[in-house]
């Protein structure tokens, strides 16, 4: 079985957002960098069924040379090879732009399984997993937490509001991985040791006969025109817990008169 | 721009609240725009759905009612949308931010080569396009976002829970049209739903959320938060400390890589707050802290606080809860 997996190298989920001075994206100076979460997921997945049924794993990304670092990490864990989709110089792409993209590399490419994490930890705009599948003709399973192979089919639980759906679906599909499905390998030092040996092919858009001008900053099909800190909030009225009892019923009517939440 | 069509997500035959907020916001813009606002629902025996449709405003319901229909299926929703928005040629899409219209509306945009404005807390036109705000960086920041204008077609998810859901004040017609799928190809196929015991309220649909973190100490204390729930009505939530030590499933969790939240009102107990939690939550309405840790930075941005036990305060607020009820 070979899978591909596709990844975004994205700001630390520790990081504190800045605003950049163009007020409209945020400011890199200080980000730490890592392979989005639900990313892991997706790799750890394709890594383990390439252990126990044989085949590759390729990763590939859309983005600039510092996410070289986030695929040789993917590499280290046991990804055969890599492709990068060079973002350099690129105002902002939106998700059907990044789409676009990803479908060129990947068109030519024979796969059994594609995956995806369910969003970007970052934009979490949640539109590229479809996105993705609609362009390349599969069919696709989102927010999978749970999975077996079957002979030429895969069953996946995919996680609803309050409930679980069981999808099957003939391979090859898109799925997307969400928390729950694994936990992630760290890189041994031997993997690390050999991911230095492997190779990261790098692809301009003009190479995929994507013309970049016409998806990225105001071609964009989605443009975001600003970017802001949440709203501060006012300070917190303490309510004094001598008497819980006491605490307990004043917040009550509290939360009933004054904020009238109940 | 005229004409906007709401696709309206049913399960069982009930049509889902967030829905019937996607019609109500549907029904406002069209105001704007000076044209007519339908809605488009799939799935088997339905076709009685169209009268509550019209209640809020829908002058027409394009009705996709097949067997194959019954489950939900991304390609089979989105072949009923797409055929609904052939036959109507709207220049605005509304689906409702769920984890259905989520998997729909990306697919439907791709098809039409269009972009989508996700998960919008609020949304206007503006010059003729649609401009919407929406939580980025988990809720860490908010990003302005604007459609293409040239567009032939803008589609939005307003996100669940913070559009209003009213009915017109008079009915529209809610004529009832039915659509032929042809050809349909469903290859991504649910066999069966199995659903979470007792019937929980979803963290991201609900209005109340009840949360608990580190500070609950183990899994045997969660019927503390859910008698409170309970009383409130509300979802239970758990921090991200509290799901990676396996005391509840991750679909309570509330934060980056759980769920961006916003309801009325967040109650948090024993949770310190996490820089990724309180992105998820830090725009509820109404925010209440309750914590033994008088530094713990979740009452910075709390309404509300008790620095106290939570074993002691939770079950006296149930208590105080059932006799407001009484």
């Amino acid at each position: 079985m070979n899978h591909i997996v596709c990844i975004a190298y994205v700001p630390d989920t520790e990081t504190k957002i800045k605003i950049g001075a163009d007020g409209k994206s945020i400011d890199e100076s200080d980000v730490k960098w890592i392979v989005s979460p639900y990313d892991e997921y997706a790799l750890e997945e394709a890594i383990r069924a390439k252990e126990t049924k044989g085949g590759t794993v390729t990763v590939v990304t859309f983005g600039p040379a510092k996410a070289d670092v986030g695929l040789r990490e993917c590499l280290a864990r046991g990804a055969d090879d890599a492709v990068r989709i060079a973002a350099d110089g690129l105002a902002q792409v939106d998700s059907l732009g990044v789409a676009r993209l990803l479908a060129a590399a990947i068109k030519p490419m024979s796969f059994d399984a594609l995956w995806l994490g369910n969003k970007g930890a970052g934009t979490d705009a949640q539109t590229l997993v479809p996105m993705l599948a609609e362009m390349l003709d599969l069919p696709h399973i989102n927010l999978v937490t749970k999975l077996e192979w079957k002979d030429g089919a895969v069953t996946c639980w995919r996680e609803i509001e309050g409930a679980k759906e069981v999808v099957e679906a003939p391979l090859p599909a898109l799925l997307a991985a969400q928390k729950g499905l694994n936990e992630p390998r760290y890189a041994s030092l031997k993997g690390i040791m050999a991911a230095k040996k492997k190779t990261i092919t790098v692809k301009t858009p003009a190479d995929l006969g994507v013309d970049a001008a016409s998806i990225s900053g105001e071609k964009a099909a989605v443009r975001w025109t600003k970017l802001e800190l949440p709203p501060g909030r006012q300070a917190v009225k303490l309510i004094p817990a001598d008497d819980p009892a006491k605490a307990a019923e004043e917040l009550l009517h509290l939360l009933r008169d004054e904020a009238k939440v109940l | 721009m005229s004409n906007i069509l709401v696709f309206v997500e049913q399960r069982d035959g009930k049509v889902r609240k967030a829905a019937l907020e996607s019609l109500t916001l549907g029904r406002a813009l069209a105001v704007k725009t000076g044209g007519t606002v339908a809605a488009v629902v799939a799935g088997s025996g339905i076709s009685g759905l169209a009268g509550e449709l019209a209640a809020y405003g829908a002058a027409k319901v394009f009705v996709a009612d097949a067997p194959e229909l019954a489950l939900y299926s991304c390609e089979g929703y989105t072949a009923a949308l797409d055929a609904a928005a052939s036959a109507f040629s709207p220049s605005i899409v509304l689906v409702p931010g769920t984890m259905m219209g989520k998997d729909v509306a990306p697919r439907f945009a791709a098809r039409r080569g269009v972009g989508l404005l996700s998960d919008v807390m609020t949304l206007e036109v503006e010059n003729g396009r649609l401009v919407g705000t929406r939580p980025v960086y988990s809720g860490k920041a908010r990003a302005t976002v604007a459609a293409d204008p040239a567009a032939s077609l803008q589609i939005a998810t307003p996100r669940p829970n913070v559009f209003q859901a009213a009915k017109a004040d008079v009915p529209a017609a809610g004529e009832a049209v039915p659509l032929a799928l042809s050809g349909l190809k469903i290859r991504a196929k649910v066999t069966k739903i199995e659903a979470a015991e007792g019937g929980e309220i979803d963290v991201a649909e609900a209005d109340k959320i009840v949360s608990g973190g580190r500070g609950i100490k183990g899994p045997e204390n969660w019927p503390i938060l859910k008698a409170l729930c309970h009383e409130l009505g509300a979802a239970l939530g758990a921090s991200r400390a509290a799901v990676d030590a396996g005391w509840i499933d991750h679909s309570h969790q509330v934060g980056q890589t759980g769920k961006v939240v916003s309801p009325s009102l967040y109650v948090a107990c024993g949770i310190s707050g996490a820089i990724q939690h309180m992105a998820g939550m830090g725009s509820s309405k109404v925010i209440v802290a309750i914590n033994k840790d008088p530094e713990a930075p979740m009452f910075k941005v709390a309404t509300y606080g008790i620095v106290g036990d939570l074993f002691q305060i939770v079950p006296a607020m149930t208590e105080a809860a059932k006799r407001m009820k009484a």
